[in-house]
């Protein structure tokens, strides 16, 4: 078998594989973060509970009025979009011209009370939530087992992220939007609606989280702790790539996920701070990211 | 002080007031900086009862089930007859009940095996010797410095008689020794570490629904036997895990079987997959889980989701309660192995059981919250065959009846504190034969308790310090 620093290689390429998978959420989660910071400069705290929403909201949907895996893909984001718009609307909106710890301080606050209220309701234990019939099983490919919904979550996200960014970077709603973080009055004084545009992207950014919540559903157990365990690693990545920068986030994303799963190879040990050196190195030697410009 | 780790969940950080007010009942006050010394003094006993009262409404683990919460106070007063007996001291007997009542195992104890204590006392008749019988409950929220300080007021100003449940065992530990140096009783059963009943056992402490020596024995040693020797092992990275691994290796090395390779994983690890992967080229024929909750659910759905059970490994957790196997349910716990004493399908005595429990709680029991039930109740026909509360008649009398009710049909205990009784192995219900939600465990062997338990001589304990009677 042929050995690459001492590991068969097939093993490597599955351990690739899945780093790329993990690399998915991180992606799909720093974007929304970075989508948020960019656009509102806001340090969307509540963006692990926003994720966690998107699970629970599955979870419930099937649960109450037997909605499946599909039709749930697209109403939960919507249902979590909803919500934090309303949210933006009564109450962030009110903050935004104050320092940014303030928003920082509120989104955490937020996503204790919204954690705290599903661990009473549901407890800490979790719910299981079963995937898709017809992305059941798996693939062989010869050097490991693929199960097909994994497979779809990569494609998934890849497909998510690239039609973000494209959003983002080449219409003219995404023009707008960078114009309006750019100087709101001149914006608004051509007639372009600037609170609506914040309320949208901050409603965007909570639904890519709540997408990502129903996409990691049946993968994860569904439970009200699923979004602290992951945030900080998702805040970390979104440093790392720098802070606003919506292709530096995805990229990133990726990236770690691969370095952190040959993490789980070499020393397995570490998996779970590799990030946070990997940010510290950066951080050093590139104070505003790697891919963020300097203010 | 207070400031949570980094990588702490950020609910956890929703209970530092709870800390802080813990501490303000500590009895050192001198070493605590939120300590308000004047706010100490003036509150009299009666305070402190109405506080442990709020204590148990406010930490919110009673979940979804409407009322039980409010009803605590008032079915825990309603026990208290008006009769005292000069043989109990204070007039009343006062049972704590401390547990995790907000984290990663308030499913598995929490105010469920508050619940089962409640029945205990039901069960009994409401009064011992003609006194009345309390029960109360705190969260120590798996931290030995919280689960210490509830342990010195509830003993120093509370009049709490003997302490239960105390899962999580660094907190075991700690009260245990706190309660050997207050000549008090502890019935643990939510605790698993060996060494409660090992090499830090106490006269006084005792070890009820399980620990990690007899897990591993059923699991491991009834596989190894039945052919599957070859082993490979998901570890969590910390005490907890490394003694569970160790344990299951020595029965298996004793067993002819062999330990092919080990991975361990810090704890709270959300992804699987990559361990499971690395599992999986190993070749062994079982795959052991040395983890606990969420970690265990984690990765048992993982290694379904890569085939690993279908590909003809079998998975076995060295520690799996019935509450976790149900929140995996039977698509995701599937043929997976594991050690419990007690399930609540296995006579009709227990099915009556988990009847009663479930009209109260909801959830069907698992074998933590029953030994909290037949602990309880123990130490009441122990008190009632003392003819006292002194702690040194009671355990006096532990150490020798019998134990036979529900939960252990044929239970006797050691010098050491340990209780014997027969364990079981079980496995996971496929979907197919499960017909309910609870309906989870199929019986595949009975593991009488003196193979699955420790003796004296082997568990490390030194009866000999013990007082003489």
């Amino acid at each position: 078998m042929t050995m690459l620093f001492g590991i068969p290689l097939p093993a490597l390429l599955g351990q690739l594989l899945i780093g790329f998978i993990n690399g998915s959420f991180y992606a799909l989660l720093s974007l929304g973060l970075a989508v948020i910071f960019g656009l509102l400069r806001v340090i969307n705290f509540a963006h692990g509970a926003q994720y966690m929403l998107g699970a629970f909201t599955a979870y419930l949907l099937l649960f109450y009025t037997g909605i499946g895996f599909w039709p749930a893909l697209i109403i939960a984001p919507l249902i979590v979009a909803a919500i934090s718009a309303l949210i933006e609307r009564t109450m962030l909106s009110r903050l935004y011209d104050l320092d940014h710890l303030y928003g920082l301080l509120f989104t955490f606050g937020l996503a204790l009370i919204i954690e705290g209220t599903f661990r009473w309701y549901y407890g800490a234990a979790g719910q299981p939530y079963a995937g898709p019939a017809l992305l059941s099983g798996g693939t062989n490919l010869g050097f490991m087992f693929l199960p097909n919904y994994r497979g779809f979550v990569v494609v998934a996200s890849i497909v998510i992220c690239l039609a973000v960014w494209l959003l983002i970077e080449k219409t003219r709603l995404g023009a707008y939007l960078r114009a309006a973080t750019e100087n709101p009055q001149l914006v608004q004084a051509f007639g372009v609606n600037v609170p609506l545009l914040l309320t949208l992207t901050y409603a965007l950014g909570a639904g890519l989280a709540g997408l990502a919540g129903v996409l990691a559903a049946p993968i994860y157990q569904v439970s009200p702790l699923m979004g602290s365990n992951l945030i900080i690693i998702v805040f970390a990545v979104v440093v790392i790539g720098g802070m606003g920068s919506i292709g530096g986030a995805i990229v990133t994303g990726y990236v770690l996920g691969i370095l952190e799963g040959l993490t789980k190879v070499f020393y397995p040990e570490a998996s779970n701070i590799v990030v946070f050196v990997i940010m510290a190195i950066v951080l050093m030697l590139r104070p505003a990211g790697l891919f963020g410009k300097e203010i | 002080m207070f400031a949570p780790p980094a990588r702490l969940p950020l609910g956890v950080a929703r209970l530092q007031s709870e800390v802080c007010r813990t501490n303000h009942l500590q009895s050192n006050p001198a070493r605590h900086p939120m300590h308000v010394a004047p706010f100490r003094e003036k509150r009299g006993r009666d305070e402190l009862w109405e506080e442990n009262s709020m204590h148990i409404v406010r930490s919110g683990a009673s979940r979804r089930r409407s009322g039980l919460a409010a009803g605590l106070i008032a079915g825990s007063l309603a026990l208290a007859g008006s009769a005292s007996a000069q043989e109990i001291s204070d007039g009343v007997v006062k049972i704590g009940i401390m547990n995790d009542r907000s984290g990663v195992y308030a499913d598995t104890g929490g105010e469920g095996s508050v619940v089962a204590a409640r029945l205990a006392v039901e069960d009994f008749g409401g009064t011992v010797l003609g006194a009345p019988i309390e029960i109360v409950a705190a969260d120590h929220q798996n931290k030995a410095d919280i689960g210490s300080n509830v342990a010195r007021q509830w003993y120093d100003e509370d009049k709490v008689d003997a302490i239960m449940d105390l899962p999580t065992s660094s907190v075991a530990l700690a009260v245990q020794s706190l309660s050997r140096e207050k000549k008090k009783i502890t019935i643990v059963s939510g605790g698993g570490s060996a060494e409660i009943s090992g090499s830090q056992c106490s006269p006084y402490g005792f070890q009820w629904a399980y620990d990690t020596r007899a897990l591993s024995r059923g699991t491991a040693g009834a596989l190894v036997r039945g052919g599957d020797d070859t082993w490979f092992f998901l570890t969590a990275d910390y005490a907890f895990g490394d003694s569970l691994q160790s344990q299951a290796t020595e029965v298996i090395e004793a067993n002819g079987g062999k330990v092919l390779g080990a991975v361990r994983h810090p704890l709270s690890t959300s992804d699987f997959s990559s361990f499971i992967l690395q599992a999986q080229s190993s070749g062994a024929k079982v795959i052991g889980l040395a983890n606990a909750g969420l970690d265990t659910s984690n990765a048992v759905k993982a290694a379904n989701e890569f085939g690993l059970t279908q590909a003809g490994q079998k998975m076995a957790s060295l520690l799996l309660t019935l509450t976790d196997a149900h929140s995996l349910g039977t698509k995701g716990a599937q043929g997976l192995y594991l050690t419990a004493g007690w399930y609540w399908d296995q006579d009709d005595e227990n099915r009556a059981f988990a009847k009663r429990y479930m009209e109260k709680h909801g959830q069907m029991p698992n074998m933590l919250h029953v030994g909290t039930y037949s602990g309880v109740l123990q130490y009441l026909k122990a008190i009632k065959a003392a003819g006292t509360d002194e702690t040194e008649a009671v355990a006096r009398k532990l150490h020798e009846m019998p134990v036979e009710d529900l939960f252990a049909k044929k239970g006797k205990v050691l010098e050491n504190g340990r209780m014997v009784y027969d364990m079981y192995l079980f496995q996971v219900k496929t979907p197919e034969e499960s017909t309910g939600e609870w309906d989870l465990y199929n019986q595949i062997e009975t593991i009488p308790g003196d193979k699955a338990y420790a003796t004296v001589a082997e568990s490390g304990c030194d009866v000999s310090s013990f007082p003489k009677n």
